[in-house]
């Protein structure tokens, strides 16, 4: 459904992206992680004709992103990761404007505007101007917007940032849902247990390059199963082991404090970045 | 094509929104002319033959219809960088044509508002303007030229200070000396020739000319157009190379 070939983005010196080949299949629920400034934003950018690539080529449902883009904008619907609401005009005027921009017919627009606005919680609130939401309500309105005109495939930024813990919940349930209904999901994140609980594969970019690929259950596998967390001082150290009998051994020889436990994304994450020291 | 309603729409909320202040903001120049040199010099004076207020009204219309059209382009701007607005437009199945469409079309209401305005204050100073087909065509031709301007320049001017300073160095000088307070047979040889370049110039005389009921300079006025569309046809192509 999203094919990337290639693709590499420049800006001046600094290399956003380099050299990225990525596809996605239809109906995939797709998480996209890496830490800060690891080109996840301008991934999304470059794929919803924000951003022209410096070099190499995507396909969205077939259709060249660059040579054919209002057929591949046609299928795609986007969350950004900075909120870009129309503040003096209301929550119902910003879905118009979204709806009139898709070539919806205005009936329609009124119909699926009030479906997703109760579905993110904000039915009460559709003829509010945005300057006066919280930054919670723009979020949700922001995702309500990239849903109206029935996406294929939907791009979201960070979508939970800024959301509260059962906000995120309603959240993860309505994507899954969506999911389930055909469309297919690329989502940036830097909540990993969002990854590991809703996405049937997860790419890890660091510095503009894919470095890891895979489910979430064989990426965890592939970095040892089992995790020993050594405190030594105030410095963490974590291990990883295949099993537990060799994690417990280990364990027992450690001067301080350690804490065996099952391995999760976050130490795949932080394995492969480097953000935290791995032995 | 068919987006740019998307486009418009948003335009005319957002006009729709601050409709009240943009009257009393639109009326205050105008006004302010009317009074100090209107009234101040306007009684005993003639130019061209007509009262000094009755010369001056028409070309409070291309002035005002020209800089409340311009004005689009730091909207667009603020809308862009600021707001980050223009990424909806951007991302959605919309043509480069259709956006162009929609902000030109937001430009030339925002002109003909201003236009509508001076035409009140007209009738406030007793004076009588020839308000029809062609006199709305030549505030047309004006406001579509300098929307379509405005399109070129919001998206090559990347700060809030460029746009100012393309206000000062470009828009205030032209809305000032293209025969809009002043004839421009006032001029020497040289500067009339200079400033005749200009395209507020022709569009000045034509909508003096359908004003003030005189025979309308054809000529001009074509020319006003056909600023206008190389500089829409630029707009729409700028568009396309706005993006980082
Ligand atoms: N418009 C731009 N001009 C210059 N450099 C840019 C621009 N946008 C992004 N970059 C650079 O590209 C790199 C990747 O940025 P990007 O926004 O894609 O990161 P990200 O993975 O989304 O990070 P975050 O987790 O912070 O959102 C960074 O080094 C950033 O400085
Ligand atoms: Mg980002």
């Amino acid at each position: 459904m999203i094919r990337m070939e290639n693709l590499t983005k420049r800006y001046g010196k600094n290399t956003a992206l380099n050299n990225l080949t990525l596809h996605v299949k239809e109906g995939e629920f797709f998480g996209y992680l890496g830490p800060n400034g690891a080109g996840k934003t301008t991934t999304v950018k470059i794929l919803t004709s924000l951003v022209k690539p410096t070099a190499g080529t995507a396909t969205i449902g077939g259709h060249d992103i660059t040579r054919s883009s209002l057929a591949a904008k046609k299928l795609i619907g986007v969350v950004p990761q900075a909120i870009n609401l129309d503040m003096e005009l209301t929550a119902w005027e910003n879905l118009l404007i979204h709806g009139l921009l898709y070539r919806m017919k205005r009936g329609a627009i009124r119909a699926e505007a009030r479906k997703w606005a109760a579905f993110v919680g904000l039915s009460g609130a559709l003829d509010k101007p945005v300057n006066t939401f919280s930054g919670g309500m723009k979020r949700r309105l922001t995702i309500a917007r990239a849903l109206l005109h029935g996406p294929r495939v939907l791009f979201m930024d960070e979508p939970t940032v800024g959301l509260d813990a059962s906000g995120r919940r309603d959240l993860w349930g309505l994507l899954k849902r969506i999911n389930r209904e055909g469309a297919t999901i690329f989502l940036t994140t830097h909540y990993i247990e969002e990854a590991e609980a809703l996405c049937d594969r997860v790419g890890i970019l660091d510095r503009g390059r894919l470095i890891a690929l895979d489910t979430p259950a064989a990426l965890i596998a592939s970095a040892g199963k089992i995790v020993v967390d050594v405190f030594e001082g105030d410095t963490l150290t974590s291990r990883f082991f295949p099993d537990r009998a060799s994690a417990g051994a280990f364990a027992a020889t450690v001067q301080g404090s350690a804490t065996i436990r099952n391995a999760n994304l976050e130490d795949v994450f932080v394995k492969l970045t480097g953000r935290r020291v791995v032995p | 094509m068919k987006g740019f309603a998307g486009v418009f729409t948003r335009e005319l909320l957002i006009i729709k929104k601050r409709f009240l202040k943009m009257l009393i903001s639109f009326s205050i120049t105008p006004l302010l002319y009317l009074i100090a040199f209107g009234w101040g010099l306007g009684q005993r004076m003639t130019v061209e033959g007509v009262p000094y207020i009755t010369f001056l009204i028409p070309g409070l219309i291309a002035m005002g219809s020209m800089t409340r059209s311009f004005a689009i382009s730091s909207e667009i701007n603020i809308a862009r960088f600021y707001w980050r607005i223009f990424e909806e437009f951007q991302a959605a199945p919309v043509s480069d044509l259709a956006i162009a469409v929609g902000e030109v079309l937001g430009g030339i209401l925002r002109g003909f508002l201003a236009t509508a305005i001076i035409c009140l204050f007209a009738l406030l100073f007793r004076v009588r303007l020839h308000v029809n087909c062609v006199f709305l065509l030549a505030v047309l031709a004006n406001a579509f030229t300098f929307s379509s301007l405005a399109l070129i320049t919001s998206m090559i001017v990347r700060s809030h200070a460029d746009q100012s300073m393309l206000n000062n160095f470009v828009i205030t000088p032209m809305a000032f000396l293209c025969g809009t307070v002043f004839s421009l047979k006032a001029l020497p040889g040289w500067a009339h020739i200079l400033i005749a370049w200009l395209p507020l110039s022709p569009a000045t005389r034509a909508i003096r000319a359908a004003a003030l009921g005189r025979p309308m300079p054809w000529g001009a006025l074509v020319t006003v157009f056909c600023f206008g569309i190389v500089f829409f046809i630029l707009g729409t192509y700028t568009i396309r190379s706005a993006k980082a």
